[in-house]
């Protein structure tokens, strides 16, 4: 088992180097001089200069990136200068808000996808069935601005059900937080849950063809049981794998939503960053998802040896 | 268990069911696309209002006798926009592709073909690309180096350099296996006759497949960022700013958001249709989905 | 010989749609085995012996068509609902399968899938379960069975997987255990141990065993009655020491010659049986095995001859020129 941690993290390291150093490349080598936008209207050539050689811009490259390495490894990702607070505080003040969306997006769309997906499996080539993939195609046509009109003009406009927009922490009025995440998620969980049942669809289809489920019913175990023990765990690994990559994309991904809808995450702070052409954030930020993308899809892998003993022995 | 061959589910009862070929629906897709296309070709020259001609008092027309489909917010003509609106997504989502398709294509037939530490370098390098949030680069390198068509292109194109490469690797491996590789080594031919007389017609079918679903990304990533406002500029109509645009206006005059919307949603839908429909008669690799 | 039967097919037929015309895998095909009694069922690949086994076991692929009535322990199996037919599997039917690499689940533990069984047909407790099923490895000769309950079958080897597969099927103590091959995908040093094996159960247990095969030399000893099937059909049928001393179908003395034997001289020729056996989408109007037979006649190829009353010995056979009787005994 620990064979297979160890090499996973092998794995890792380099790619989270790789991963800082194009972060770094991209923010440094973007044109727009940092000391120019800071000070503004008093830019004077001596003032830039001054705050250049404070800011360090006169190192090399390669002794700023190891620099700014040495702080990011002590969880120090810089000050923002627009907002005077460091930039981790800010992550974490807004990491929750995401947080809180990827969960609701995630348990809406494996609600509706994994009992949809045994559906589908078990009636295979059925009325369902064929719907069902049919729904899923066109759905990739579907990007997420274009499921979030629609459902704000059903739920906000028509019906008045639910928010347009606006965020209500958690600590202030659950009911109305949830209120305020549902729509966002309802938009992101569309558009993940055709992938997530076609995935395991496929996958149970497979399994409910081998040899150990006519041995499950030649035992005369219930049919629910034989589904949900004997065939789901097997078919499980690439709906883990997906959900896992979906999760990781979310963290930084979910940007649209969060700017249609106004809620205070990650997502909305690149994109306030951007705008505001506030390089500091951006890249701290830009490495934190990143970084957090490829942490997630090691965690996937761990939990592909969890789900098959055959991958933790040694043998696929 | 020893069975007869024909004896499991499903193989033996239904004949081949696996190859979709061109149907009913593929039609549909690819008429609707040459109708969009001569549109956007044309667009100069057909009897239309100007897309940019504003008219203050003529605000939000619902569709009707002058305009077609109505006014948008600034009393611009809507169906006029929709058509050079289409002339923008086609072009940034034809174009972007190619950059992908050329680039990956080549990086995937290298891995696949000599495998070992450059296959490990360039599957890594495509992961390393792969891990950053793909809209966030789009955004920060448009923003940087101004909104204009070819900056999106090339940022586009080259965001969807990792997917080709994937494809052209596990394309290439399937049939670095099959015998015509292996006799053509056997003749002594080098590895670039290989690489070109063998695997690249054999590799560029799929690939082909694979660029027309890319286009249909392209188009979708291209609306997203111009409703951010961080794509096109205006005034220049994008289906994605107009859709940006209708949100505002979502009580009063829907259309405004649901037009642009069902156009985008049907080209990139015809998209999926022709590239899949391709890909499910081109793929060597065996099949998943 | 006791009145009693345990299982009576009658007229059993197993149709396969597929894209050429239907296809018919079972052809007419009548047994009966009495409690305690194993019957060996012999053919070789395609000849409809495992489509048998799976129509007895209600397992067959949705599309196929069953004809015919399965009475097993006094109940129609046709008539019988989805329900009913679940609470016999296990403690009344019983299946060993041919390869236990692909019928364990290889996700789920060995204990796992031994106590399931007993906990959804006896209804015991966990704690209960595990101790049986601990037992239940031990009497398959399985050594050290607290450790392997926490394993996993591909931490097994062959033999000792097959033994599993022996012990959930003894679990509820089955009136009938069907073997579909179940030594086929094993080393030859361990064919014998897991049919003894499997001998020894059925003694002890009073149980009635079916025990399909492709190989004759594995029913010899093992079995009281043979049924030997070629094409879909029973085409002999005879009590174990009358087979192999008289048998009186072609094919079957066919089968047997076919089996290479320890004292023939060095580079014998295996006398192979020429030719293969029909297309079973084009059924032949008269017998299936005359374009191969040594002895085949005109009336041979004009109508299928059926499974006579059977002659003095006991013997059953399909023939219209059966093989004279032997004089003195054979093997």
């Amino acid at each position: 088992m620990f064979g297979f941690v160890g090499q996973r993290l092998l794995y890792l390291v380099p790619v989270l180097i790789a991963v800082t150093m194009l972060t770094f490349l991209i923010a440094s080598l973007l044109p727009g001089d940092l000391a120019y936008v800071m000070l503004g209207d008093q830019a004077t050539p001596d003032k830039v200069a001054a705050l250049r050689a404070q800011l360090g811009y006169d190192l090399p490259l390669w002794q700023r990136y190891l620099n700014w390495l040495g702080d990011v490894v002590t969880g120090d990702l810089g000050r923002s200068f627009r907002t005077g607070e460091t930039i981790m505080s800010t992550v974490l003040d807004r990491l929750p808000v995401s947080i809180e969306l990827m969960i609701l997006t995630e348990i809406m769309a494996l609600g509706l996808g994994i009992p949809l997906a045994i559906l589908c499996a078990v009636r295979s080539g059925g009325a369902l069935d064929r719907f069902l993939t049919g729904a899923a195609f066109a759905k990739l046509s579907l990007p997420s601005y274009m499921v979030a009109i629609v459902l704000i003009y059903i739920f906000a406009v028509e019906l008045n059900w639910l928010p347009a927009t606006g965020y209500v922490p958690l600590a202030e009025d659950p009911w109305g937080n949830l209120r305020s995440f549902l729509l966002p998620a309802m938009t992101l969980a569309f558009g993940e849950w055709p992938v997530l049942m076609r995935v395991l669809r496929s996958d149970m289809i497979a399994t409910l063809q081998e040899d150990y489920i006519a041995m499950a019913k030649a035992k005369g175990l219930r049919p629910a049981r034989i589904l949900l023990v004997h065939a789901l765990k097997p078919s499980s690994l690439t709906l883990i794998t997906v959900s896992g990559i979906n999760i990781g994309r979310l963290i930084g991904g979910a940007l649209i939503v969060e700017t249609i809808f106004a809620l205070p995450g990650i997502g909305r702070l690149l994109v306030g960053a951007i705008y505001a052409r506030d390089f500091m954030i951006l890249q701290g930020v830009v490495l934190f998802v990143a970084a957090g993308f490829v942490v997630v899809n090691f965690v996937v892998d761990l939990l592909y040896a969890v789900l098959d003993p055959r991958i933790r022995h040694g043998r696929a | 268990m020893a069975v007869l061959d024909v004896g499991s589910d499903t193989s033996a009862v239904t004949p081949v069911r696996k190859r979709r070929g061109p149907g009913p629906l593929f039609l549909c897709a690819a008429s609707w696309l040459v109708l969009i296309g001569m549109a956007a070709i044309l667009a100069d020259r057909l009897p239309m209002q100007s897309p940019f001609d504003m008219d203050m008092l003529g605000k939000r027309l619902p569709p009707g006798s002058a305009h077609l489909l109505g006014t948008d917010n600034f009393g611009r003509d809507v169906l006029a926009r929709l058509i050079y609106g289409a002339r923008i997504s086609l072009s940034v989502g034809l174009l972007a592709p190619v950059i992908g398709v050329v680039i990956g294509g080549c990086l995937g037939m290298l891995a696949g073909y000599f495998r070992g530490p450059w296959e490990t370098l360039i599957t890594g390098g495509a992961d390393v690309l792969l891990a950053f949030p793909p809209l966030v680069f789009a955004l920060a390198v448009t923003t940087y180096l101004g909104q204009s068509i070819p900056n999106m292109i090339l940022v586009i194109g080259i965001l969807g350099i990792p997917a080709f490469t994937r494809v052209a690797r596990a394309v290439t491996l399937t049939l670095s296996q099959r015998e015509f590789v292996v006799a053509a080594r056997a003749l002594g031919a080098t590895h670039a006759r290989i690489l070109l007389r063998e695997l690249l017609p054999n590799v560029a079918l799929p690939l082909l497949a694979f660029f027309l679903l890319l286009v249909a990304v392209t188009i979708v990533v291209e609306g997203a960022l111009s409703f951010l406002g961080l794509g096109v500029p205006p005034p220049a109509p994008s289906w994605g700013s107009m859709i940006g645009e209708g949100r505002e206006s979502l009580e009063i005059a829907p259309w405004l958001a649901f037009l642009p919307a069902g156009v985008m949603f049907i080209t990139v839908l015809a998209f999926n249709v022709i590239g899949d429909t391709l890909r499910a008669l081109t793929d060597p690799r065996p099949a998943r989905l | 010989m006791s009145d009693e039967i345990l299982l009576s097919v009658e007229g059993m037929t197993v149709d396969l749609p597929t894209a050429r015309g239907a296809l018919r895998a079972v052809d007419g095909v009548d047994l009966a085995l009495a409690p305690g009694r194993t019957l060996g069922v012999v053919g070789e690949s395609g000849c409809g012996k495992t489509m048998l086994a799976r129509a007895i076991l209600q397992l067959l692929p949705k599309r196929a068509r069953l004809g015919g009535r399965i009475l097993f322990d006094g109940e129609d199996l046709l008539q019988l609902s989805p329900e009913a037919l679940r609470r016999l599997r296990g403690p009344k039917l019983a299946v060993v399968f041919q390869d236990p690499m692909t019928s364990l689940n290889p996700v789920l533990t060995i204990g796992t899938q031994i106590v399931e069984t007993l906990q959804a047909h006896l209804g015991m407790a966990t704690a209960a379960a595990t101790e049986r099923a601990a037992e239940l490895l031990t009497a398959v000769g399985i050594p050290a069975p607290q450790q392997r309950l926490r394993q996993y079958p591909h931490q097994l080897s062959g033999g000792m997987r097959q033994r599993v597969a022996i012990a959930i099927a003894l679990s509820c103590e089955p009136k009938l255990l069907i073997a579909d091959e179940p030594t086929t995908a094993l080393d030859v040093t361990v064919q014998a141990q897991i049919l003894d094996l499997l001998a020894r159960e059925q003694r002890r247990r009073h149980m009635a065993m079916i025990l399909i095969t492709h190989d004759l030399g594995v029913v010899a000893g093992r079995t009281d009655e043979v049924a030997v099937m070629y094409a879909g059909r029973v085409v002999e049928r005879a009590p174990t020491p009358a087979l192999f001393a008289n048998m009186r179908m072609p094919y079957t003395e066919a089968l047997l010659a076919a089996i290479p034997r320890l004292d023939s001289p060095p580079h014998t020729v295996l006398p192979a049986i020429a030719g293969r056996p029909p297309d079973p989408t084009r059924p032949l109007p008269g017998c299936s095995f005359a374009p191969r037979c040594r002895y085949a006649e005109a009336d041979c190829k004009a109508s299928k001859p059926p499974l006579g009353k059977g002659d003095a010995g006991g013997n059953r056979f399909a023939c219209f020129h059966p093989l004279q009787p032997a004089a003195e005994a054979r093997v």
